[in-house]
């Protein structure tokens, strides 16, 4: 059973926007690889003659620059890749964490279950960002930590979703047959349970990296994510804020490209959702 | 439901000890004390100072110290802000931003049902095409880029509303951060109670209601309504936590006076006391939160009461 | 005298990504006063559909042609005010599946009592009264006591008396039961039935009862309609029609029910084939492929529904 058949494809096709979505972000992800090539300007250079100018396309700053001249464009650019990067990287730990403990905890049922649930409740039960704090606070703030709090945090979701997805199938009359014919739990849980799953699983997968990066751009932003002299879209927002009234578009550049990425990631995660979860008439 | 009501209680409350016991001692665990931030300090006036606050004695004391305190109301001094008590910090922070809160729960409810009932009932229209793309927006950006930009076209260009402040209190000032903060929650009750709806509205027991003959109003309302909220109950824990997580930017952007402000702080000052009295406190909402889920479900489906 | 529901040439399409599905072509039909008309057919013979028109009940998509009028009064087309005024009081429907067709957060109480506040003006405490009167009258056990359950604390057969109850309240001139015993084990089907006929002695309603078994129809109908792909093949009076069928598939049908007289048969007898798919619109009489009677002409040209106005069939060459 291919989860992703011809028909889906078909139906994802014929949905305007989400296929508009999904170049937008692939035009992005390129710009942001290729776009240093584009444009010379470098992240560090303090360019004392045009600190703060707006942007225009004549001069060598199309994006403007920041109180301290740095150029806006290849800051924005290089905030963006890292705000990707965390964001696929993180998701990929989320999921793999999510889907295994949900299944578990749905098969298993009864008082597992109910202890596996319980513990997912207590880390509801702190702010996100409350864990990450701590973290941070212990262990410094290096960038290798920040993908793994953050990826650790994000399988609560998925986990909840997933075992509920287990419960209902556990119902049905082929996990009886299976477990009938003597198949053991592992093996239930992996070739009957875990490929009912899959579709919900892809669909929340894409809709878990913009949460991500969401979520990144907001410790970045509070000051506790990504540190000087490196950017990401969160810091540079920060900034942006301070300087509103004078400089809008230190916000506006980042915000906006922060905007845009994550609603087509959005937009493309729905529209996935839709193409895969459509039934045959 | 009563007796469901107290068993419910009695559960959340070990939950709730276990969230301070696992904060207290991981905040103990991690390297460095509350007055490492500073400027070296000698080290005699160092251990003076962490003998004042009880910060010598072995962790155990200072736990169970701690947690007979708390059942005295005492959070404890901060450590940073010298003149004040934590209790004295969470009492002036923290009714604005529960003030905050409940208006971006209530904005979101009140608005993202009927949003959400309404595309349902224009399915496939252009009203339910323009209804969805802005719940859309709403879902994908955070409160941190929207309200900046509410910021610059409501208070810079136009001119009609504060960009910051606090006021005590005034509509005005408020105006901005509760919509910030109640739009994502709002664009994602809106998108289930939509789905929900579609779905509650293809039931047998909807095609019985028309059959009878009742009009559109009662079928809603008094058929539909209930069992299409289902996902909308679940989701409040989660509406909840968001707007909590969201507080904390947007008492940040607009310069308001809540409690959101003291937790960043806490934390990078490794302010032991006022960190734990915030944990306490945002976790004591989230499970009275939980209980009053709860309690809805119950009532939305008369089968759970079991 | 006006009959109580008269279809003229109904059609029902649905519009569908891979093209257009006819659910219903055609159809006409006249049941008068007091009659009991029972409707015949396999799954897929838009029997169903039929009635779901007449009651406004089908779905977004569905593209209806023709006339349905109910007393005189047209209702293809009407407002929703004059649909709603007719519905559930006077035109009355009752549905297969008992266990999904009660709303499961309202009382049965409250379910039965506002169809009267709706329809009578009456006051909910006079609603509720009425309901439990009604509901002793369908004899469910314990009937008081049910009004304050909830619909997961009923059986699959209390259920569908509460169903029954609900559509006789407001004293309707047709009640309109598709397959109310289908979902339900063999006492409960003679009990349900038996409900029906009780009713309909009492209050002299007009009653359709839409099925795939003809054992059920049976008993209690006064005219029978076969119907076949989306059209109806025969329409006759009952007796006549179980004695002396004209159109083939019905007396295929007849050898299929199963009876206690007769011989001991090794098999039971079946229809050999599947009815054509709704999607595919024909040329041809729709039954060709499994007619034991198959002629040339039958493949090449569509019967018209044919004959005496109380006595129609659709076949080139009709039994009788």
């Amino acid at each position: 059973m291919s989860v992703l058949d011809q028909d889906a494809i078909r139906r994802l096709r014929a949905s305007p926007a989400a296929v508009l979505a999904l170049l937008i972000i692939l035009a992005v992800v390129i710009v942001t690889l290729v776009g240093p090539w584009l444009n010379p300007n470098n992240t560090q250079t303090l360019d004392w003659l045009h600190v703060a100018a707006r942007p225009t396309l004549q001069s060598a700053h199309w994006f403007g620059t920041d109180r301290l001249g740095r150029d806006l464009y290849a800051r924005t650019l290089a905030g963006a890749r890292v705000s990707i990067a965390i964001g696929l990287v993180a998701s990929m730990i989320s999921i793999l964490v999510g889907v295994s403990y949900g299944a578990i905890a749905g098969y298993i049922g009864g008082r597992t279950d109910h202890l596996m649930m319980r513990i997912i409740e207590i880390l509801s039960g702190l702010p996100l960002i409350f864990f990450v704090i701590f973290l941070t606070v212990i262990f410094g703030r290096s960038e290798y930590l920040l993908f793994i709090s953050i990826g650790a945090v994000g399988w609560l979701t998925m986990a909840r979703i997933v075992r509920g997805q287990t419960l209902s199938i556990r119902q049905q009359e082929f996990i009886t047959a299976a477990v009938a014919s003597g198949a053991g739990t592992g093996r239930v849980i992996a070739r009957h349970v875990v490929p009912n799953v899959v579709g919900t699983v892809i669909v929340y997968a894409t809709l878990t990296v913009p949460q991500v990066i969401l979520f990144e751009s907001f410790l970045s932003f509070l000051g506790l994510g990504i540190q000087e002299p490196g950017a990401s879209l969160g810091t540079l927002i920060a900034e942006g804020v301070g300087e509103m009234e004078a400089a809008p578009w230190m916000l506006l550049v980042p915000g906006g490209l922060l905007a845009v990425l994550l609603l087509c990631l959005n937009i493309f995660g729905d529209g996935l959702r839709d193409a895969l979860d459509v039934k045959e008439a | 439901m009563t007796r469901y009501f107290f068993t419910r209680l009695a559960g959340a409350i070990p939950t709730l000890f276990i969230i301070i016991t696992i904060t207290f001692f991981l905040m103990r665990a991690a390297p460095g004390g509350p007055f490492d931030q500073e400027q070296a300090l000698a080290p005699e006036i160092k251990a003076n100072l962490e003998r004042a606050y009880g910060l010598d004695q072995p962790v155990w004391t200072q736990y169970g110290r701690y947690l007979k305190a708390l059942l005295h109301g005492d959070f404890g001094p901060s450590f940073k802000y010298k003149d004040f008590t934590v209790t004295e910090l969470i009492g002036q922070g923290f009714p604005v931003t529960l003030q905050l809160g409940i208006m971006a729960i209530a904005l979101a409810l009140l608005l993202g049902i009927p949003l959400g009932t309404f595309a349902a009932l224009h399915h496939n229209s252009a009203a339910d095409t323009a209804t969805m793309s802005l719940v859309v927006t709403g879902v994908a950006i955070p409160s941190f880029v929207v309200l900046p930009f509410l910021g610059l076209l409501f208070g810079v260009y136009l001119h009609w509303l504060p960009v910051a402040g606090w006021e005590n209190g005034s509509l005005r000032h408020l105006a901005l951060p509760v919509i910030a903060l109640a739009l994502p929650p709002l664009a994602y009750i809106a998108r289930l109670t939509r789905g929900s709806m579609l779905e509650v509205l293809r039931s047998h027991y909807i095609r019985t209601a028309f059959a009878k003959g009742l009009p559109m109003r009662s079928v809603i309302f008094r058929h539909a309504l209930r069992p299409a909220l289902a996902p909308v109950a679940s989701y409040l824990v989660p509406a909840v936590a968001s707007i909590l997580t969201g507080s904390l930017v947007v008492e940040t952007i607009a310069g308001l006076p809540g409690i959101g402000r003291y937790l960043v702080q806490g934390a990078i000052n490794r302010d032991y006391t006022l960190v734990l009295g915030m944990v306490i406190i945002y976790s004591a909402l989230l499970i009275v939160m939980g209980l009053l889920v709860d309690l809805l479900y119950a009532w939305l489906d008369p089968r759970v009461r079991l | 005298m006006v009959p109580t529901l008269s279809v003229d040439d109904l059609t029902i399409r649905f519009a569908h990504r891979t093209g257009t599905l006819e659910a219903v072509a055609g159809a006409s039909l006249k049941i008068e006063a007091k009659e009991c008309l029972g409707v015949v057919g396999e799954s897929g013979s838009g029997k169903t559909q039929l009635f779901l028109a007449a009651m406004g009940l089908l779905a977004g998509r569905a593209e209806v042609n023709g006339s349905i009028r109910f007393e005189g009064e047209e209702l293809l087309g009407a407002t929703a005010a004059a649909i709603n005024r007719v519905r559930g009081s006077k035109l009355t429907m009752i549905f297969q599946d008992p266990m999904t067709s009660l709303t499961p957060h309202l009382r049965i109480g409250t379910q039965l009592a506002e169809v009267l506040v709706c329809h009578s003006g009456l006051s909910w405490a006079e609603a509720r009264s009425a309901a439990g009167r009604m509901l002793e009258k369908v004899r469910m056990p314990d009937a008081k006591r049910r009004l304050d359950q909830y619909p997961y604390e009923l059986s699959g057969g209390m259920r569908q008396r509460v169903m029954l109850a609900m559509s006789l309240l407001c004293k309707p001139d047709l009640l309109i039961a598709d397959e109310p015993t289908t979902a339900l084990d063999v006492t409960l089907q003679a009990q349900i039935m038996e409900l029906l006929q009780a009713a309909r002695a009492e209050t002299g309603m007009a009653l359709v009862i839409i099925s795939h078994d003809l054992g059920v129809i049976a008993g209690l109908a006064d005219r029978i309609l076969v119907m076949y792909a989306g059209r109806i093949v025969e329409n006759a009076p009952a007796a006549d029609l179980l004695e002396r069928p004209r159109h083939p598939y019905t007396a295929e049908l007849l050898k299929c029910v199963p009876s206690l007289s007769g011989p001991r048969l090794a098999r039971m007898p079946t229809l050999a084939g599947q009815p054509p798919r709704p999607g595919e619109v024909l040329e041809a009489c729709p039954f060709a492929p499994r007619c034991p009677r198959v002629a040339d002409r039958c493949r090449a040209e569509r019967p018209a529904l044919a004959g005496a106005s109380n006595r129609q069939v659709a076949c080139h060459f009709p039994l009788i």
